[in-house]
């Protein structure tokens, strides 16, 4: 039987509790409680197959990995198969002493969420108080270990005229990298799209002001910028093409292509509670259902660049025409992508309260 | 252009992997997997933090018995990109070693 390339990420969500509650996290609308979480054995194991499989770099996540007490075992066990571990964290509730024992530990990276480049701003997007100081201090202990330091800004309509702002908060933090993350709207984000979706012309001046700081700093820091492409002609790759770099288990043990996957109906996903994270990634349905390009419909089939976006997002297919299978509507050659175009523009100039993240029913805008 | 007195080093979470599953080199940084050949492995090896450019382009061209300008021009492209992607230290000659990370009080 062949077997696919193994991926090289593995994204973590080790748990969904956090004590932010970000209006576009890319968790599920329903957040999976504590008492499904897989023990720190499970994890383990996981992670060892993993490493087998030839996954290279671990992303702990969440929620907030750190709300685990097993986040340091884990960590060190990342460290103990080989695999290159990034924290991925809003810094709230880890202290220095935490901090301290996961570079003891082995972590290689460190990337922090920044809200905004001012608390106030910040503070309002996170859902939180404080949250944006806190971030500082340990952005701080973070260059004083001498872990590198990723700063992670998502960008949407309340910060993306900061973006200058942030890159110089970025820059005075010593972090070596920036990600400028542009909202994408799944999940939270759909949700909260009337409140959060830019004007388009905000968005070309953001790419603007990204490219020259990249062209300025080069050597200096690095800044990667996930474009939207709903305002562009064709569609991302979507996590490297369903199936081919990636993977992602959920704090139940439920392993998913993408973090959006479980919106897809039909889609069955299996758990490592049950099989191999090899077996997972070769044989597992969900898996299979859009890897590669037989599943295409036109015009994706044959067009000359299925192979770069791999035919784009699912879930951003299913959100908008009702249809995973259906060509991205951020691609300018699908029907829909008029219509998804006039939505954003009407999205960017409403204006809504953010439905905070959290469990039990988003509460209503 | 790098200083053939420069001491370059992987810094603290760039490191040097042997990738089994696909039998070859990986450099891995922050969001970043490079792959990379067998020379690219020889020169990040030598990569000590305490080597300047010049003794590693020397002993890689003694090693490998090849030309030390072509040597130096390859070593310099390589490490040179990884410089301008913060994956490689390049500590001038007399600078002293960085203990922890950047200089924050």
């Amino acid at each position: 039987m062949s077997t696919v390339p193994p991926p090289i990420g593995l994204l973590a969500e080790l748990t969904h509790r956090c004590p932010l509650k970000c209006p576009y996290c890319s968790n599920p609308l329903e957040l999976e409680r504590r008492s499904v979480e897989l023990d720190t054995e499970t994890w383990k194991r996981v992670f060892s197959e993993a490493a087998a499989l030839g996954v290279l770099q671990v992303h702990l996540s969440g929620g907030e990995p750190t709300a685990r007490r097993d986040i340091v075992e884990i960590t060190r066990h990342c460290a103990e198969v080989g695999l290159y571990s990034n924290l991925i964290t809003s810094a709230v509730g880890v202290d220095r002493a935490k901090l301290d024992a996961l570079a003891e530990a082995g972590l290689d990276h460190v990337q922090l969420s920044v809200q905004a480049a001012d608390a106030t701003v910040a503070d309002k997007v996170a859902g939180l108080a404080g949250a944006h100081a806190k971030k500082l201090a340990f952005a701080r202990a973070v260059a004083a270990i001498g872990l590198p330091l990723t700063v992670n800004a998502v960008i949407h309509r309340a910060n993306i005229h900061a973006i200058p702002e942030m890159i110089e908060l970025t820059l005075e933090l010593g972090a070596r990298r920036l990600e400028i993350a542009h909202v994408q709207y799944y999940g939270w984000a759909f949700k909260n799209r009337a409140a959060l979706m830019p004007l388009k012309d905000d968005v070309l001046a953001a790419m603007a002001v990204v490219e020259e700081a990249r062209a300025r700093l080069k050597g200096t820091l690095v800044i990667d910028a996930v474009t939207p492409d709903y305002y562009a002609r064709f569609p991302k790759a979507c996590v490297g093409g369903w199936g081919r770099r990636s993977l992602n288990v959920t704090p139940s043990g439920r392993v998913l292509p993408c973090h959006a996957a479980e919106t897809i109906p039909h889609l069955e996903f299996w758990s490592v509670t049950e099989h191999s994270l090899a077996d997972i990634w070769n044989y597992g349905p969900a898996f299979q259902a859009f890897r590669g390009t037989e599943w295409m419909p036109e015009p994706c089939r044959s067009c000359e660049r299925k192979e770069i976006d791999w035919g784009g997002c699912r879930c951003q297919a299913l959100a908008f025409t009702g249809d995973a299978a259906a060509t991205d509507p951020a691609c300018h050659r699908s029907p829909m992508h008029a219509e998804l175009l006039a939505i954003a523009e009407a999205d960017a100039r409403s204006d809504a309260d953010y439905a905070y993240r959290g469990y039990g029913a988003p509460v209503p805008a | 252009m790098i200083e053939a007195t420069a001491i370059p080093k992987l810094p603290r979470g760039v490191r040097l992997h042997h990738d089994a599953a696909r039998d070859g080199w990986t450099v891995l940084g922050p969001e970043r997997v490079i792959e990379t050949d067998p020379i690219g492995a020889e020169i990040l090896q030598r990569c000590d933090g305490v080597r300047t450019l010049a003794a590693i382009v020397d002993d890689l061209a003694a090693t490998f018995s090849a030309d030390r300008a072509m040597v130096e021009a390859d070593v310099v492209r390589f490490l040179a990109d990884l410089a301008e992607k913060r994956m490689l230290e390049l500590r001038p000659a007399g600078a002293p070693a960085a203990g922890g990370g950047a200089s924050v009080p």
